[in-house]
């Protein structure tokens, strides 16, 4: 990325205190994080170290309790900005076909809200099954979500994030409760919709293979209070694939990984010569 | 479908029974008619006193189904106003949990007080008998939204109406079926009360006269059809709700009707 270009995500000396009174929770301690346009970045880290609330700060879900969260240089929530999600329960409506559901964002988001009744049928149609087909999915949009498996049901609400063309897209370890194949199909997948589209990517998850394969960073992070403590980069060439995280460059990244975890769930001398 | 088929000649059979053991007992036991008389001499009745019941159903049906519909609405807008908002269920709930417990044939009297005897005091009292488990399915149903979906649509900037619409009420749809299936039983119970207490027409009020002439068939005659027009309208309700929902209740399964 280009280091001059303004950040596209921006928290500076954010902190989230959850609940009020004496029965507060520090989430997150000061945190600063810079992703730039179109760059795809993983968080790791222990569960409960705040990722997931990273995500929500970003995508204006909640408030922070301190600093400022910048998104295409305006305070979050004032700008315009298209935001996809997708989470571990893909959350589908089961009422609506696997199509109506991946349509559900063009129904809300503008500009596509206003035009949603007149291309409901046609053009946006297109577009869903274009989507549904890139991902393995052609020819079930039709199907209700209960005939579904769950790597099918996950690669829909992938769709689902995707269909409105978000600049940022928030994936909160949307393949966590896949078996190890489909989660590596869907890493390609999810590749080639990155690098075909280029939104800007924010990946939580627990799979250090996961955050190395798809990340062009990797941001590991320590509990109590939240915070990152390590920024690595990852430049093996794109597109990736899964021999290649065999190779020992990709190896010695993991267990790298790794051990900034474990020694972030350590009591804090150990954490402190890591970071 | 030859399965479907063996289940309602089954519970066919089971309701013939029903009734054939009830005439049996009656013939054995010598029981007289004015304590319980036999279903042949109630279908009888039934069938003789037709042209002076028929009235009277229809006014019961029509009571009960103004009623019912305006529960309906009334109930689905406090739901929905109960099930969206913090403050609507802390003060709705309560109130309408203390409204629900008073015996409704306490109300009658009030509502004939206000409105005089007849058709109007009929009506609201099975407005209210159906109101209460429509409000509280629907409520429940609304606030029963998983928070990552909500997260979801939140994201995408979505609107309180734009969730209430495209989340909120289609999740509602199957609780508010299942109200309504209990609540239309409870109208007909709420119009036959206040039919019988202030009212000259319906077969709550037929029932009431009957008994006071002990024409005991006749009583049972005006049950039978209370209990007809029940089941009649749970069965349309039960057709509906499987076409509206069915994804509620995925593949496939015969259900009532
Ligand atoms: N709504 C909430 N209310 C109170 N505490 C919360 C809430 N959400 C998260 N937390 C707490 O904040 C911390 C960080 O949560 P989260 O961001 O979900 O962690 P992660 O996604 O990394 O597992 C955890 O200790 C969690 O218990
Ligand atoms: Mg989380």
């Amino acid at each position: 990325m280009n280091e001059d270009a303004p950040p596209f995500v921006h928290l500076q000396d954010v902190r989230l205190t959850y609940g009020h009174g004496d029965r507060t929770v520090e989430a997150l301690g000061t945190t600063n994080l810079k992703v730039g346009k179109g760059d795809f970045v993983a968080l790791v880290g222990p569960s409960g170290c705040g990722k997931s609330t990273i995500l929500k700060l970003v995508t204006g879900l909640i408030p922070a309790s301190a600093g400022w969260v910048f998104v295409a240089q305006r305070e979050v929530g004032a700008e315009p900005v298209r935001v996809g999600m997708a989470f571990q329960n893909p959350t589908l409506l089961p009422w609506l076909t696997i199509r109506q559901n991946v349509m559900l964002p063009l129904k809300i988001v503008p500009p596509f809200r206003q035009q949603y009744r007149a291309k409901k049928k046609t053009e946006f149609r297109d577009r869903a099954d274009a989507l549904l087909e890139q991902v393995g999915l052609a020819g079930f949009g039709d199907k209700f979500p209960w005939q579904l498996s769950g790597g099918m049901l996950q690669r829909a609400s992938l769709c689902r994030a995707l269909i409105h063309d978000p600049q940022l897209l928030m994936l909160d370890e949307p393949f966590g409760a896949l078996d190890q194949f489909t989660r590596e199909e869907l890493w390609a997948i999810l590749q080639d919709l990155w690098l075909t589209r280029r939104p800007t990517v924010l990946l939580v998850t627990h799979d250090l293979k996961e955050a190395g394969y798809l990340a062009n960073r990797v941001c590991v992070m320590r509990a109590r209070p939240g915070r990152i403590v390590e920024d690595c980069a990852v430049d093996f060439v794109r597109p990736r694939t899964i021999e290649m995280t065999y190779e020992p460059g990709f190896v010695s990244l993991t267990q790298r990984l790794r051990e900034l975890i474990v020694s972030a769930r350590a009591p804090d001398a150990a954490v402190e010569s890591a970071a | 479908m030859t399965y479907a088929l063996r289940r309602r000649l089954n519970s066919a059979a089971v309701i013939i029974g029903f009734f054939v053991v009830w005439e049996l007992a009656c013939v054995i036991f010598h029981i007289k008619e004015i304590v319980l008389p036999r279903p042949s001499q109630v279908f009888e009745t039934l069938w003789l006193q037709a042209p002076a019941i028929w009235p009277h159903t229809v006014q019961t049906l029509y009571t009960t189904l103004v009623g019912f519909a305006l529960g309906i609405i009334s109930g689905v807008l406090l739901g929905v106003l109960i099930g969206s908002s913090r403050l609507a269920y802390d003060t709705g709930y309560p109130l309408l949990i203390g409204f629900s417990s008073i015996p409704k044939v306490a109300v009658v009297p009030i509502f004939v007080l206000w409105f005089g005897a007849g058709t109007v005091p009929a009506v609201l009292t099975a407005m209210i008998m159906s109101l209460f488990p429509i409000v509280v399915n629907v409520a429940t149903g609304l606030a029963t939204t998983e928070p990552e979906l909500e997260d979801v649509m939140k994201a995408l900037r979505a609107t309180k109406l734009d969730i209430l619409f495209n989340v909120g009420l289609p999740r509602a749809m199957p609780y508010f079926f299942a109200s309504l299936k209990v609540s239309v039983t409870l109208a007909f119970v709420g119009t036959v009360i206040a039919e019988t207490v202030a009212s000259n027409q319906g077969i709550g009020n037929l029932m009431m006269i009957a008994s006071s002439s002990f024409d005991v068939p006749l009583v049972f005659a005006g049950l039978l059809v209370l209990a007809l027009l029940g089941v009649g309208l749970y069965a349309i309700f039960s057709l509906i709700e499987g076409r509206v929902i069915g994804w509620a209740r995925r593949k496939d399964d015969a259900g009532f009707a």
